[in-house]
Parts: C-alpha cells; sequence; structure tokens
C-alpha cells in the first residue's frame, strides 16, 4: 500500500456483486489507468455498506461522494468527470424517495445520519480481505491489551458490565454466558461462532462476515482467552461462499501475522480457529444441532441440560454466541465496557443490527441504538412504504417472530418490549408488509418454512406444525372452518411448550401473533371466504367494469394465459375459468377499469 | 505480511496503516486544485503532482488533496485553494510547479499566506 490522495471504494458486498459491481470495480481501475491517475487513487473493493437497494454502491474520498446504481458505463463518467476533472456527475448520486433533491455526501444521507454504526463500523470502508485495514482502524489492539493487562476474568466481568446479550435472538447475557463455560472445569475447552443464519429476509451475519471478517476473529480469540479455550470453530453455512472465502483469507493472514495460533503476540496465549461449512439446514442454527454437526453427525437438537457450557462439543465445556455478539467483543474491550454501556435502552444495552425488507423504500443494512423506534426504523430509516401505500405491520425476529401493528410503531425496540408484544428480537429481520399483504398468507410462509425445516426428531414440532400448516393452507383456499381458529391457537400453544428446541418452540409465533392482531383477517377468509388483502388468489375474483373500459386492449396484452377478450374500442371480458389472478391486468390498466376483489 | 511479535510492532503497522487510509475522509487541512478543462489545459495536472510530492516529502499528516471542476475563472488557471481549520479558504492562481512548495511551507504548515499569488478569497 502507498499513500494515495484518492480512495474509491466500490461495495463487494452479495448484493452489490449480483448488481454488477466487480464489472464496475474493473472498469474503474482499467479508467484510472487509462488516464494515468493510478500513482495518485486507488480503487478498494469493501463490504456491504448496508444501503442495497441502491447498489452497485461507489463512493469517493476525501469527499466522499455517494454514487449509487453505478453501472460499467457509469463508471467511465466517474473516471473522466469526477476524478480526472473535479466535476461531481450529479445524476448518479443518491436521491430521496420523498424528495427528488440530491444527496452528495455519505454521512449527510437520511438512511445513514439516524444510526448508530458501531458493529458495521467497517462495513463498507474497509477492504475486508486487507488486515492492515482492519488494523488502521484500531484492529486487534483489544485483543493486544486484553492480552496484557487484563485477566481472564476480568475480562468476564467487563463483558457483563457491558450490558451485551447475545444478538442471535435469545438476549441471554453474554458476559453471563461466557462466566458458566469459564468457571466449567476441564483443560480443553471450545469457542464457536454461530454464522448458520438462515432466516428468511435475514441478512446481517453476512454482510459482518463478508464485510469486517477480522473483527470476528478478534472477539472470537478475546472470547477464547478469557473461557480459557484453545481452539475456536466457526460454523458458516456454506450457502454463503463469498463470507467463507474472506473468512479463510482472514484467517490465514492472521495466523501469518500471528494473531492467531501459538504464542500469539509473545503472551504465551494459543488459539487456532477453524471454519466449518455447513449444509444449509436452518436447525443448525440451533446450537446444540451445530455441535452435532460439527462433530460429523446429523444435526438434530440435544436436549439440554447438561448446557454446552458443561458438555458441548465433543463432550467439552464450549460457549457458543452468534457472529453479532462477536462482533461487538473487541470494541467492548477497546473503549471499555461503560462506552458501551452508555447506549440502548432500559436492560438492552448497545445496538443492534437489523435487515430492514419487504415494502419499504430504502431495503438495506440498519444499525440502531436499543431503543429506537419502529417508526423511527420503518419511515426515518427506511424512507417509508413503496408507492405511499399504507403500512400494515412488521414481521420481526424472522420465522420464530412476530408480527406487530401499527399501534406498536412508537414502541422503544428492546427484548423486553418486544417480547411483551408478542415477537421477538430474534435475529434481526424486519419485513414490512403493506395493505396489500394477507397476514394469514404470511403466517402460512413463515410456517411452511419452519415446517419444512423441522429436524423431526420431536412430535410436537413435526407433527403439530404439519397439522397447522393444513389447517392455513386450507383457510388460505377458501375451505376453512368455523373451528380452526382455535385449533391454530391450541396447537400453537402445545407445539411451543413441548418442543425440544428453539425451532418448535418458536414456529408458531408467526399464527400466534397475526391471530393476536388481525383475527378479523381469519374470520374473513372463513366466514366470508374474502380475502381483505385481495391476495389469496382462491378467494379473488378480477373483473372488468364495462362502464370504465374503452376497450383499449393494454389489458389483452399483458395478460399471459389469454383470459381476456373483446374487440377494439368495446369493453372487455375476462374468462374466470382460465384467469390465474396474476393481476397483471390490473397493473397495466390506464382508467383503473379491472378490479380485484 | 511479516509477523507481528509484540505490541511494539503492532503499534506501528497501526500508524503506518492509518497514513495509508487517511484520504478515506476530509482531512483537517484541505490542499483544492482547479481540474476543470481550464486547469488541465492550464497545467493543474503538474501542480497537484507538486502538491502531492510537497506534502509527502514533509510527511504531513491530516492533509486530503482535492480536485474541484471550472470555477469560473479560467484566465487564472492553474488554481489551488489552501484550507486550514478555522481560517477562510485562500485561493491562488497563475500557479507554476515551483509556487507549490512555498505556498505548502509559508501558508498550509505555518499559516501565513502567500499574499502576491492570491487572487480571491471567496468566503
Amino acid at each position: 500500500m502507498a499513500t494515495f490522495r484518492s480512495h474509491v471504494l466500490v461495495c463487494g458486498g452479495t448484493g452489490c456483486t449480483s448488481g454488477g459491481s466487480d464489472k464496475v470495480l474493473e472498469t474503474l481501475r482499467e479508467g484510472i489507468k487509462a488516464n494515468g491517475l493510478d500513482k495518485e487513487i486507488t480503487v478498494v473493493q469493501t463490504g456491504c455498506h448496508g444501503m442495497c437497494e441502491a447498489g452497485p454502491i461507489v463512493i469517493v474520498y476525501p469527499e466522499g461522494t455517494f454514487y449509487t446504481h453505478v453501472k460499467p458505463q457509469d463508471a467511465k463518467e466517474i473516471v473522466t468527470e469526477h476524478l480526472l476533472k473535479g466535476r461531481v456527475v450529479e445524476r448518479l448520486l443518491y436521491k430521496e424517495a420523498m424528495h427528488s433533491e440530491a444527496v452528495p455526501h455519505y454521512n449527510e444521507l437520511p438512511f445513514y445520519s439516524k444510526q448508530v454504526r458501531l458493529t458495521l463500523r467497517n462495513c463498507g470502508y474497509i477492504d475486508p480481505d486487507s488486515l492492515e485495514e482492519y488494523i488502521a482502524r484500531d484492529g486487534y489492539q483489544a485483543l493486544a491489551k486484553v492480552l496484557t493487562e487484563k485477566t481472564p476474568e476480568q475480562v468476564v466481568e467487563d463483558m457483563k458490565t457491558s450490558g451485551l446479550r447475545g444478538r442471535g435472538g435469545g438476549g441471554f447475557s453474554t458476559g453471563m454466558k461466557w462466566m458458566f463455560c469459564a468457571k466449567s472445569p476441564g483443560p480443553k475447552k471450545y469457542v464457536i461462532c454461530n454464522a448458520d443464519e438462515g432466516d428468511p429476509g435475514a441478512f446481517m451475519d453476512r454482510s459482518l462476515l463478508e464485510g469486517d471478517p477480522h473483527a470476528i476473529i478478534e472477539g472470537m480469540a478475546i472470547g477464547a482467552y478469557a473461557m480459557g479455550a484453545d481452539e475456536g470453530y466457526i460454523y458458516c453455512r456454506a450457502e454463503y461462499p463469498l463470507a467463507i472465502k474472506r473468512l479463510l483469507k482472514s484467517i490465514g493472514d492472521a495466523e501469518e501475522a500471528g494473531l492467531l495460533g501459538e504464542n500469539i503476540l509473545g503472551t504465551g496465549f494459543n488459539f487456532t480457529l477453524h471454519v466449518k461449512e455447513g449444509a444449509g439446514a436452518f436447525v443448525c442454527g440451533e446450537e446444540t444441532a451445530l455441535m452435532n454437526s460439527i462433530e460429523g453427525k446429523r444435526g438434530m437438537p440435544r436436549p439440554r441440560p447438561p448446557f454446552p457450557a458443561i458438555k458441548g462439543l465433543w463432550e467439552k465445556p464450549s460457549n457458543i454466541n452468534n457472529v453479532e455478539t462477536w462482533a461487538n467483543v473487541a470494541q467492548i474491550m477497546f473503549h471499555g465496557p461503560e462506552w458501551y454501556a452508555n447506549y440502548g435502552y432500559e436492560k438492552s444495552r448497545g445496538t443492534k443490527v437489523f435487515a430492514l425488507t419487504g415494502k419499504v423504500n430504502n431495503t438495506g443494512l440498519v444499525e440502531v441504538p436499543m431503543g429506537t423506534t419502529i417508526r423511527e426504523v420503518v419511515f426515518d430509516i427506511g424512507g417509508g412504504i413503496i408507492g405511499g401505500k399504507k403500512f400494515k405491520a412488521v414481521q420481526i425476529g424472522g420465522p420464530s417472530g412476530g408480527c406487530l401493528t401499527e399501534e406498536h410503531l412508537d414502541l422503544p425496540i428492546s427484548y423486553e418490549s418486544l417480547t411483551a408484544a408478542g415477537a421477538i428480537m430474534g435475529s434481526g429481520g424486519l419485513v414490512v408488509v403493506d395493505e396489500e399483504t394477507c397476514m394469514v398468507d404470511m403466517a402460512r410462509f413463515f410456517l411452511e418454512f419452519t415446517q419444512r425445516e423441522s429436524c423431526g426428531k420431536c412430535i410436537p414440532c413435526r407433527e403439530g406444525t404439519k397439522k397447522m400448516l393444513d389447517i392455513l393452507i386450507r383457510i388460505t383456499e377458501g375451505k376453512g372452518r368455523e373451528e380452526d381458529i382455535d385449533n391454530l391457537i391450541y396447537l400453537g400453544t402445545q407445539i411451543k411448550t413441548a418442543s425440544l428446541c428453539g425451532l418448535g418452540q418458536t414456529a408458531p409465533n408467526p399464527v400466534l401473533t397475526t391471530l393476536r392482531y388481525f383475527r378479523h383477517e381469519y374470520e374473513a377468509h372463513i366466514r366470508e371466504k374474502r380475502c381483505p388483502a385481495g391476495a389469496c388468489k382462491a378467494l379473488i375474483t378480477i373483473t372488468i367494469d364495462p362502464a370504465k373500459c374503452v376497450g383499449c386492449t393494454k389489458c389483452t396484452k399483458a395478460c399471459p394465459v389469454k383470459a381476456i377478450s373483446g374487440t377494439v374500442k368495446q369493453p372487455h371480458l375476462i374468462d374466470q375459468d382460465l384467469c390465474i389472478k396474476c393481476g397483471a391486468c390490473v397493473e397495466v390498466c390506464p382508467f383503473k377499469a379491472i378490479d380485484k376483489k | 505480511m511479516p509477523k507481528i511479535n509484540n505490541l511494539e510492532e503492532l503499534k506501528k503497522l497501526r500508524e503506518k496503516s492509518i497514513t495509508e487510509t487517511a484520504a478515506r475522509k476530509e482531512g483537517k487541512f484541505r490542499v483544492i486544485i482547479g481540474l476543470g478543462t481550464c486547469g488541465i489545459a492550464a497545467g493543474g495536472r503538474k501542480i497537484m503532482e507538486a502538491a502531492m510530492e510537497e506534502i509527502s516529502k514533509r510527511g504531513l499528516k491530516d492533509v486530503s488533496v482535492e480536485t474541484t471542476g471550472c470555477i469560473g475563472m479560467c484566465q487564472n488557471e492553474p488554481l489551488m485553494d489552501i484550507v486550514r481549520p478555522g481560517e477562510p479558504r485562500v485561493t491562488y492562481g497563475n500557479l507554476k510547479p515551483e509556487d507549490v512548495p512555498r505556498i505548502i511551507a509559508d501558508h498550509l504548515v505555518n499559516g501565513n499566506v502567500v499574499e502576491e499569488k492570491v487572487i480571491g478569497r471567496p468566503e
């Protein structure tokens, strides 16, 4: 590395890469070389910036100019205009959804200005493949401080003081968890990182692993020191090839630099780290199933107790934390536990990363202090609902979580407040739902997922979720029976109490919370055979209002199954036997003559 | 990468890495070169190279070298602005590469404006 006057950062997260950011990077490098700028400007590939909706993203430093939706031909223009002539390419600047004003600078974007990015501080700012860049951001300083200035007991105490709680969803005090493992006798112990992120719509762990892998490695080394472990595993699903690639590269670099391995920094502390690829079973995110999988057994949960802190991986005391939890450790040790505890709300300290998806303008990765309201996340940071439609609910916590409605918009986010409202913090998936989403159908979608992922070891989960799913499918097809709602509640409650592991214990949550807040939608399906949101295909009919139709034939062309007939300038007609209710005609009709009910 | 054996070596590597990534935030001190078509034609790039060379020769920290487009004073190009924290931005014009080391030394480092080369103080 040499000193350059300008650094051009190109996002290399999975979202931007699939949008073609590698081509953009190549074009920038070629353009810079062709214009003789390669001695003064460098191009760096970074991890995810979080604003995936606007990708591929390019940021030009030192000014911090933020370019969005950059295509290779735009990259050429950035080189010839901005880099060569100092002129900002206005048309590529981020434009806020609500106003059309262009926002030139990274830190002025409303999407970022409301966030507090502690865990994500390096994501999108450094080259994740460069150990030097991590070190420039105080990397491995915390490990050095801990190894030379603190006893393992002090580290555990600090973790307790910080108030950090499990970010994978459980919300158990990390310091307490570490203490159990530290006190557990035995010469051999393990630390494990749970990177088996499988919730639909969740991608915070992936972004962290891809954008700042050394932070997780450093956190695990600190944890290993505190608990007396000398070996660690990162269990990462094989569907995250980029994360695995960057992890392996970072572990290799850290070993070469003597930051992993034997006698780290000359202190006599030893720690080796392995990556274990999972085969993509959702249940392997459950800690005991995950450990079975590392051991080469079938990924099924074991009954607890004994807890992993007593008998974990290969029956040795083990501690398992989620990616986001580990990513916070080094910063807590570097800045001190009080610094971390300063952020937050009541018993939930620090910040939380959410994957914001669904019917919201700015989908992406968002980090806010605990205590931020859902309204701030969805409307201020998320930029509101797409197309100005009406907000209906958020599904928080993925398939294990629940939905919250408009009345909860001003609820400060914390482990306790979400649980009280029937949802859970979960790993941090936040799916925004608008008026056109059917809540019964959404509950069916999540239950279908957990049902498919149920490992089958215990009966309540294996059989119970199947029965619940059968009922939900029946309701969405218009064949619901009066007793279905009671049966769903009965089954759901039983499955929650009787299942062996977290998967079954939380699987009914989406059904139970939608029943709690949107019971009228279930009743409309069952009693009136009507889907109020107009989403369940079996319950809607699409018709053309002959009084409004002018016979423009647009719908005929849009219909994929040729179900619409009629002559030009005459009202058209939909053949209900052929119609697949896709709604394509509704979208294209310029006269709003087509009704979906 | 060479092995980091102790805290001292980690500290050194950190300082080196910080310098190398310093361009990722706006420095407290700024040197801004006019590189519109007019600036390029008048030799602005040579001015920029001279500025970068002087900054690295002196090992100056917290200085960002930025570019800007045409500001409408094409007849005075090449232009170079110096911004020191808390002080007004000063624009120098009609520069030759050999003027640059003096402006960097007198103004950027020591805070004495090189009056004979100043063509404007926009704010």
